[in-house]
C-alpha cells in the first residue's frame, strides 16, 4: 500500500527525529556542523511557514490551472478509450498541485523545467496551449512536436521546457546539464527536474546528485512520490521511503512537502527555490501525492484497492481544497462552476481540433532527423 | 652475484622511453623501494624503484639518453660481498620482449606500442583533395591534431568545453586534453567523476540547454554505461520533437582494440552507433582527418560520436597548416588511387589497408585504398564509384564481422553495385569472438596486412 500523502499530522509524528539531538553523547555534538545543519534547514524554514499566504486572486489562478489539468486528462483518457491517442498515456490526475504550485514560483524567463513522461500536466502548468498538446496526443501534424514525439515527448524551448522523456531517470541527468547550462551561462535561472518514486530507485539519478552537490548546480530536484511505481507500491521497491532524505549522503538539503496542497507546495517552493537562487546548490523536494488514474492507460488496477483511491478524493483533492479555501473567501459556487464550464469547453475545442487536424505529411517521416545535411 | 637493471616498462604496450634522470650514482647503498631513476614517454613519467639491495655498480645507460628499448640493462647492482667496481655489464642488448609489463587499471598510463608509432606506412597516401594546392604540411600526431581542434574551437566559440574523467588535472589518460586546462581553465576543462551515465547525461542536457559540450570516454567501451543518454537522449531528440530541440555535442574517446587489455577494454563500437539514425559518427585514422573532422564535429548542430583509436594517438602524419582547417563530414577519401580492386577501410585499419595495397603493388596489383572516416551518414557514393571502376571489392575491419560497418558495405555493394561486381564481395573482420588477453591469440583474433592481401588476392582470383 502506497506511502500517504504526508499531512500536518504525519509531518508533527515525525519532528522528533529532526529535533536537535539532544540525547547525544557531547563529542557527537561537536561533530554537527552548520554543514548538517544544512540539510534540515529547509525542512525547518518550511515547517514554520507551510502554506503560502495566496491572494483571492492567487487562488482563483490555481484552481483555474488545476481545473485546466484535471479536465484536460479526463478529457485525454477519454480520446485514448476511443482509439484516437496511441501508445502510452500516462494521466496526471491527483498530481496537480505539483506542478502547479512549483511552477507559480518560476521565473518563466531564466528558468528551465524538464520531466519524464507524466508530462501533460507540466506543460498546460506553463500556459502552453491544449490545442498543440492534445494534437500531439492524437499524432498530428499541429502537434507540438508535429506528431513524432507522442504523449512521453513533448518539448517546448520556447517557454524552457525540456521535455517530456520516455526513459524512466533520463530526465534527472539531462536536468543536471540543463543546471550546468546556467550556471556556465551565468544566466541567473536554475532547472526545475521532476522525476517519480519510480526512477528515485535509478543509478543515474545519485550520480546527479553526486555531480549537483560536487558542482554546486542550480537545480532543484522533485520527486513526485505518487505511492506506485507503476504497480509497485513504495515500500516494496525502496529500501528507504522518505525520499527527501535520499540527497543527504551528498550534503543536498531535502523537504518533506504535502503534494496534494498546493499551498503547501507553493510555500516549500518558495524556500527551495530562494535557496538555489541564492547559489547554494542543489535542493531535494519529496512532493506527496496521489494519481487516481494508473500508471498508463493500460494500468490493470490490482495492485491497490478502491477503496484506497476513493479515500484519497474524498480527503485529499487538491482542486477541492482550493475550491473550499475560495468559497470560504466569499467565493460562489456558481463563479466556481462557471469556471469549470468555461474549462471543459476549452478542453473539448482542443480535442475537436486534435481530432479534426490532418496527420503529418508523408514527407515529415524523413525531416528532423539530422539538423544538418551532409 | 650481480643484478642486472633493466630498462622498465610503464605499461603493457611500452617498447622504449627515455631515462629522464639517475637519482642515484655509481657506489651507492640502495635499498628496495629507493628510487632509481626517472623514465618517461611522450605521456607519462615513472619512478623507477629498486626491488633489490646492494650497491649501484656500473651505469651503462646515461641520463637523457632517448629511445631506450624495454629490457635494456641500464645498470648493474653489485649484491653482498661484491665489488661495485668489478660488477660490469655481461651484456648490455635488450632482449626482444618486454619482461616487465606493470599493467595498471584502466586510468593509468596504457601507452601505445611504441612500435605502432613509429612504424613507417610505407605508401604515401594521396593527398586529400578538400586541402588546397601548395599548402604546407606539418608532422604532428594524431593526439595533437585532436588536442589542437578542440583548442581552436575552444578559442572559437565560448559555448564549447570538454568534461569527462580525468580531461584536466590529469592532463587526460590518453593526454587527447594536454594543456587544455592550463588554457581555458577548470570552468571549460572539468573533471568528472567515474560517472558516465551521469555525466554523459550531463552533457547532453547542457546541449539541450545551448552549450557545445565534448563529453570524453576514457575509453568508449565505458559509454556503454552512458549509451542510453548517447541514443535515447542526444540521438532522438531533435526527431521527437518536431526538430524544436537540439543536441549539438560530441562524444568522443579512444574505440577499437588497445594492446592486451583483454576482452571488456577492446571492442569497436562502430557499428553499434552507425546503425543509430540521428547520429553522425566519425570514425579518423590520420592527423589531418582527426584534426578537420574533429572541428567540422565541434561546428555540427547535431550529435556525434568520434571514434578515434589508442593506437593510432601516437603516430605522426602530415597536417596541412591551415588557419581554420575543417573537413566535410560524410566523405570518404580515396588514400590510394588504384585500379585492380577497392579495400575499403576506416580507422586503425586503413593503415593496415595502406600497407596490404603496397605489398600487393610489388605482386602487379594495383588496390584503391578508400578511408571512410565517416560511417555515419555513409558515403555510399565513394564506396560504389570506386566498385565501379575496379569491379572488385574487400572490407579491412578492426572490429567482429557479424552486422558490422563490412555487412553494410557488402550490402550496398549488392544492392546498388551487382552490375559491377566481377567476384564476391569479401570482409576482413577480427575474429568473432571476445578478444583474449594472450599475446598469441590476441593476434590472431585481430586483423592484419597479410589477411587483407590474401583475401585482395581471392577477390582478384590470383590465389
Amino acid at each position: 500500500m502506497a506511502k500517504s500523502p504526508r499531512t500536518s499530522k504525519a509531518t508533527a509524528k515525525k519532528a522528533p527525529a529532526k529535533k536537535p539531538a539532544t540525547k547525544k553523547p557531547k563529542a557527537a555534538e561537536a561533530v554537527a556542523t552548520d554543514g548538517d545543519f544544512v540539510l534540515h534547514s529547509l525542512q525547518d524554514a518550511h515547517e514554520k511557514n507551510p502554506r503560502y499566504d495566496a491572494s483571492v486572486e492567487e487562488m482563483m489562478e490555481f484552481y483555474e490551472q488545476m481545473l485546466l489539468i484535471r479536465r484536460f486528462e479526463e478529457k485525454a483518457g477519454q480520446l485514448y478509450g476511443l482509439g484516437l491517442i496511441g501508445g502510452f498515456c500516462h494521466l496526471y490526475i491527483g498530481q496537480e498541485a505539483v506542478a502547479i504550485g512549483l511552477q507559480s514560483a518560476l521565473d518563466k524567463d531564466k528558468d528551465s523545467v524538464i520531466t519524464g513522461y507524466r508530462d501533460h500536466g507540466h506543460m498546460l502548468a506553463y500556459g502552453i496551449d491544449p490545442n498543440v498538446i492534445m494534437a500531439e496526443l492524437t499524432g498530428r501534424q499541429a502537434g507540438i512536436s508535429k506528431g513524432k514525439g507522442g504523449s512521453m515527448h513533448m518539448f517546448s524551448t520556447e517557454h524552457k521546457f525540456y521535455g517530456g522523456h520516455g526513459i524512466v531517470g533520463a530526465q534527472v541527468a539531462l536536468g543536471g546539464g540543463l543546471a550546468l547550462a546556467h550556471q556556465y551561462s551565468e544566466d541567473g535561472g536554475f532547472c526545475l527536474a521532476y522525476f517519480g518514486d519510480g526512477a528515485a530507485n535509478q543509478g543515474q539519478v545519485y550520480e546527479t546528485f553526486n555531480m549537483a552537490a560536487l558542482w554546486n548546480l542550480p537545480i532543484v530536484f522533485v520527486i513526485e512520490n505518487n505511492g506506485y511505481a507503476m504497480g509497485t507500491a513504495v515500500t516494496r521497491s525502496s529500501a528507504e521511503t522518505e525520499f527527501y532524505r535520499r540527497g543527504t549522503a551528498f550534503r543536498i538539503p531535502g523537504m518533506d512537502v504535502n503534494g496534494m496542497d498546493v499551498l503547501a507546495v507553493r510555500a516549500a517552493a518558495e524556500v527551495a527555490f530562494d535557496h538555489v537562487r541564492c547559489g547554494k546548490g542543489p535542493v531535494l523536494m519529496e512532493l506527496n501525492t496521489y494519481r487516481y488514474r494508473g500508471h498508463s492507460m493500460s494500468d490493470p488496477a490490482k495492485y491497490r484497492t478502491r477503496e484506497e483511491v476513493q479515500e484519497q478524493r474524498d480527503h485529499h483533492d487538491p482542486i477541492e481544497a482550493i475550491k473550499k479555501a475560495l468559497m470560504e473567501n466569499g467565493k460562489t459556487e456558481d463563479e466556481l462552476k462557471s469556471i469549470d464550464k468555461a474549462i471543459r469547453s476549452r478542453v473539448a475545442d482542443s480535442a475537436d481540433f486534435a481530432e479534426n487536424s490532418p496527420e503529418p505529411e508523408a514527407a515529415e517521416l524523413y525531416t528532423d532527423v539530422l539538423v544538418e545535411e551532409y | 652475484m650481480a643484478i642486472e637493471l633493466k630498462m622498465p616498462a610503464l605499461s603493457p604496450t611500452m617498447e622504449e622511453g627515455t631515462l629522464a634522470k639517475w637519482l642515484v650514482k655509481e657506489g651507492d647503498e640502495i635499498a628496495p623501494g629507493d628510487i632509481l631513476a626517472e623514465i618517461e614517454t611522450d605521456k607519462a613519467t615513472m619512478e623507477f624503484e629498486a626491488i633489490d639491495e646492494g650497491t649501484v655498480g656500473k651505469i651503462l645507460v646515461e641520463e637523457g639518453t632517448e629511445n631506450v628499448a624495454v629490457g635494456t640493462v641500464i645498470a648493474m647492482l653489485a649484491g653482498e660481498g661484491e665489488d661495485a667496481s668489478d660488477v660490469s655489464a655481461a651484456s648490455a642488448e635488450a632482449p626482444k620482449a618486454a619482461d616487465a609489463a606493470d599493467g595498471e587499471g584502466k586510468e593509468i598510463g596504457r601507452e601505445p606500442s611504441e612500435a605502432e608509432i613509429t612504424k613507417p606506412v610505407k605508401a604515401e597516401p594521396k593527398r586529400d583533395p578538400e586541402i588546397p594546392h601548395g599548402t604546407n604540411m606539418a608532422t604532428v600526431t594524431v593526439r595533437e591534431a585532436l588536442r589542437d581542434a578542440m583548442a581552436e574551437e575552444m578559442r572559437r566559440d565560448e559555448r564549447v568545453f570538454v568534461m569527462g574523467e580525468e580531461v584536466a588535472q590529469y592532463q587526460g589518460a590518453y593526454k587527447v586534453t594536454q594543456g587544455l586546462l592550463d588554457e581555458f581553465g577548470p570552468k571549460r576543462v572539468i573533471d568528472t567523476p567515474i560517472t558516465e551515465y551521469g555525466f554523459a547525461g550531463i552533457g547532453a542536457g547542457a546541449a539541450m540547454g545551448g552549450l557545445r559540450p565534448i563529453v570524453e570516454f576514457m575509453t568508449f567501451n565505458f559509454a556503454m554505461q552512458a549509451i542510453d543518454h548517447i541514443i535515447n537522449s542526444a540521438a532522438k531528440t531533435n526527431y521527437m520533437s518536431g526538430g524544436q530541440m537540439r543536441c549539438p555535442i560530441v562524444f568522443r574517446g579512444p574505440n577499437g582494440a588497445a594492446s592486451r587489455v583483454g576482452a571488456q577494454h577492446s571492442q569497436n563500437y562502430g557499428p553499434w552507433y552507425a546503425s543509430v539514425p540521428g547520429l553522425v559518427v566519425i570514425a579518423p585514422y590520420d592527423s589531418s582527418d582527426a584534426k578537420g573532422l574533429m572541428k567540422a564535429a565541434i561546428r555540427c548542430e547535431d550529435p556525434v560520436v568520434f571514434l578515434e583509436n589508442e593506437l593510432v594517438y601516437g603516430r605522426s602524419f602530415e597536417l596541412p597548416e591551415l588557419d581554420d582547417h575543417v573537413l566535410p563530414i560524410g566523405k570518404a577519401r580515396i588514400m590510394r588511387e588504384g585500379s585492380d580492386v577497392t579495400i575499403v577501410s576506416y580507422s586503425i585499419g586503413v593503415g593496415l589497408a595502406l600497407e596490404a595495397a603496397e605489398e600487393l603493388a610489388g605482386e602487379g596489383i594495383d588496390a584503391e585504398v578508400i578511408d571512410l572516416r565517416t560511417l555515419r551518414p555513409l558515403d555510399k557514393q565513394a564506396v560504389l564509384d570506386s566498385l565501379a571502376k575496379t569491379n572488385r571489392l574487400v572490407i579491412a575491419e578492426e572490429g567482429w564481422p557479424t552486422c558490422s560497418i563490412s555487412s553494410e558495405i557488402v550490402a550496398i555493394c549488392m544492392e546498388e553495385g551487382f552490375d559491377h561486381l566481377d567476384a564476391p564481395v569479401t570482409r576482413v573482420c577480427n575474429e568473432d569472438v571476445p578478444l583474449p588477453y594472450a599475446a598469441n591469440l590476441e593476434k590472431m583474433a585481430l586483423i592484419d596486412t597479410p589477411r587483407i592481401i590474401e583475401a585482395v588476392k581471392k577477390v582478384c582470383y590470383k590465389v
